[in-house]
């Protein structure tokens, strides 16, 4: 029953990627005109050189080779992606998408999942309390006060944010992820200087995001403190923090973790606005510079990995989901 | 010995703009190792009365007058830690459906062993895992059962499991709402012999809730009818069912089938029940009631003593001080 489950649920996410991996092969063969002479004419353009053969070949396999036939270029495009090679960014020729999509992705991974497990974190515990004591002047004080900050664009946050940190008070850098002066490595000047440029982002990201999962949680728990279960759970004398937490949070927030689910598989995608108003060196601007400065490459590049991490983080969330509420197991 | 002892329970709902009195002035004892049936139909009262009786009342239920004597202790008085202390070891619930009444996402089990321990901190947690077994094999559930979740058992089985669970620290009083309303008809029957054998052995006393008056003939050694937020009727099971003196006992009687006699013909009770935010004058049965005449709607009746039955007690103005008319 669970294994079958299981099963179903991995045959869709292999499908889904497979799915995903083909239309990033068809897209750019369907687009009018021949994308991939486009680019090399750009590369040349930007570079004043000639464009070298291997690099020719790796660009026509993932866009398009007007000379071969679609069988042999399918095959040509599978063997290029399993050696991990994205192509050639334009912009910044002659590096590899790959090389620089790898720079980037532990710089998102660091600020936006740490950020996102952060505000889950808080606005599901502010939620509980809130929540059980519904009605209470903690309640009463927090719950509007978080649908007000809810409903403030991120945009305002982070720009007010820069200016006041940033700029009036000095505090925080401008931009940037790292002070370049230092040498990159395991130092404790440059870990320093990463912690410096990255709370204040981490901060607006926290700030604005807590405040959905707080309001999310603290229903659930209104609804989830009418249960027999929980009346039953206080009958029997327990410790009200175990009445509160395996007994009414617990079951409050199933639906949040789907939500915080999605959210994790969101992470690789970068927090776009974030890492643009604070130039902060990680996919989501790495997308901004590609989609600016029209890198078909690169955009492709991205915009596939972003992709399969959703895809991937709906399959754990599917996995934890089943040892969370053992109900689905059931129902498969 | 009197196990409880519940004097003027009055219980008020204070959401809308008029209080909602749901229990009104409720007044009765239950003796060591008893079982006290409680009938009435839907909305009468009962779930508010077991919950003030358990002290698990939730706003806007508020209690606003009565004692709750228990084994001598005024619950009404005793704060939240000193309750907590009394809860399960002394005093133990079984709710109507088992299955809100188990936690979805723990295995059953688990929700034996968290209350074993947390109410005798010398109890290792292997033996809670055994002993939970042991609880369950009591009512018929395998011992392989306890690693199951709520879901995977059937409906009979999660409320053989929640009255398993009830005794797990030897309570001396064990209320039960509607515990087998949700069953069929045969784990209905299996569940009360349960509980009666279980009463013999362990010896705990009950409050059995419930809205089906003949079910009470074979568990209850007395039965009390609730109506409109009040007990209108006290007597020991053969006298009440027998003989009943208020006309909505005879009514509540004659509208279900026995569970052991002969069918007879039912016959429901006209009309609704009362309006609690907006309750009749009077006796609040009177709207209802076929033998009702004048004054009825103006005199509200108190409970009395019927005449050489010193254990059956009426609100009714048949029986005026006492005189047993039937
Ligand atoms: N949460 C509530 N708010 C207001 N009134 C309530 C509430 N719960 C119950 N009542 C009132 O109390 C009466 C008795 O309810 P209840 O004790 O559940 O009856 P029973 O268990 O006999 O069906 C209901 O008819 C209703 O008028
Ligand atoms: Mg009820």
């Amino acid at each position: 029953m669970r294994w079958a489950f299981l099963a179903r649920r991995l045959g869709f996410y292999l499908a889904a990627a497979a799915a995903a991996i083909g239309l990033n092969f068809l897209l750019p063969r369907l687009m009018p005109g021949d994308p991939s002479s486009a680019i090399v004419e750009e590369l040349e353009r930007v570079s004043g050189q000639q464009v070298p053969a291997e690099t020719l070949m790796s660009i026509r396999a993932i866009f398009g080779n007007p000379h071969a036939n679609l069988a042999q270029q399918f095959a040509d495009y599978l063997r290029q992606l399993s050696h991990g090679d994205l192509g050639v960014s334009v912009v910044n020729f002659p590096v590899p998408v790959a090389d620089l999509v790898w720079q980037a992705l532990p710089w998102t991974l660091l600020l936006v999942g740490t950020t996102t497990i952060t505000a889950f974190a808080i606005g599901t515990l502010l939620g509980v309390v809130a929540g059980w004591k519904a009605g209470s002047r903690l309640d009463a004080i927090l719950t509007p006060f978080t649908t007000f900050l809810s409903s403030v664009p991120y945009f305002w946050v982070a720009l007010l944010a820069l200016w006041i940190f940033g700029f009036v008070l000095g505090w925080t850098p401008l931009s940037g992820g790292y002070d370049a002066d230092l040498p990159q490595g395991f130092s404790l000047a440059y870990a320093v200087s990463v912690l410096h440029h990255g709370v204040l982002p981490a901060a607006t990201i926290v700030f604005s995001a807590f405040g959905g999962w707080l309001l999310g949680m603290r229903n659930m728990t209104v609804t989830t403190v009418r249960e027999d279960y929980v009346l039953l759970a206080q009958a029997k004398g327990l410790s009200p923090r175990r009445v509160m937490f395996r007994y009414a949070a617990r079951n409050a927030m199933l639906p949040s973790f789907t939500g915080f689910a999605m959210a994790l598989g969101g992470v690789v995608g970068g927090a776009l606005l974030t890492e643009i108003v604070f130039s902060y060196p990680g996919i989501g601007y790495l997308l901004y510079e590609s989609l600016q400065k029209r890198d078909y490459p690169m955009m492709q590049g991205v915009f596939l990995l972003i992709t399969l991490a959703v895809l991937l983080a709906n399959l754990v969330a599917d996995l934890a989901y089943v040892l969370l509420d053992p109900r689905i197991r059931a129902r498969g | 010995m009197s196990v409880l002892t519940v004097e003027g329970l009055t219980v008020d709902y204070v959401s809308g703009e008029r209080p909602v009195r749901a229990c009104d002035d409720v007044t009765f004892e239950l003796r060591q190792g008893e079982i006290l049936g409680v009938a009435g139909e839907s909305g009468s009262g009962k779930s508010t009365l077991i919950t003030a009786l358990t002290r698990l009342q939730r706003p806007p239920a508020v209690t606003t007058a009565g004692r709750i004597e228990f084994r001598g202790t005024d619950l009404v008085s005793l704060n939240a830690d000193e309750l907590r202390k009394l809860r399960w070891t002394s005093l133990a619930i079984v709710l109507q459906s088992a299955m809100d009444a188990l936690n979805p996402v723990m295995r059953v089990g688990a929700q034996f062993v968290d209350v074993l321990r947390s109410h005798d901190k010398t109890l290792g947690n292997k033996d809670a895992w055994a002993k939970a077994a042991d609880l369950l094999g009591m009512v018929g559930i395998s011992a392989d059962r306890v690693r199951s979740y709520p879901h995977e058992l059937s409906g009979g089985m999660r409320q053989r499991a929640s009255i398993a669970l009830a005794l797990a620290c030897g309570p001396e009083l064990v209320v039960m709402d509607e515990p087998t309303t949700a069953v069929d008809v045969v784990m209905q029957r299996q569940i009360l012999a349960q509980v009666l054998r279980l009463r013999r052995e362990l010896g705990f006393a009950v409050v059995f809730v419930t809205h089906d008056l003949s079910l009470l003939l074979e568990l209850a050694d007395r039965i009390a009818i609730m109506y409109g937020g009040r007990i209108v009727e006290i007597g020991t099971a053969e006298s009440l069912y027998t003989k009943p003196r208020h006309p909505y006992t005879r009514g509540l009687r004659d509208s279900f089938p026995p569970l052991r006699s002969p069918l007879r013909k039912l016959t429901g009770i006209p009309g609704s029940p009362p309006d609690l935010r907006n309750p009749p004058p009077g006796c609040p049965f009177h709207p209802r009631c076929a033998d009702r005449f004048d004054g009825c709607d103006e005199q509200r009746p108190e409970l009395l003593t019927i005449e050489d039955h010193a254990d059956h007690t009426v609100a009714c103005r048949l029986y005026p001080s006492g005189d047993d008319q039937l």
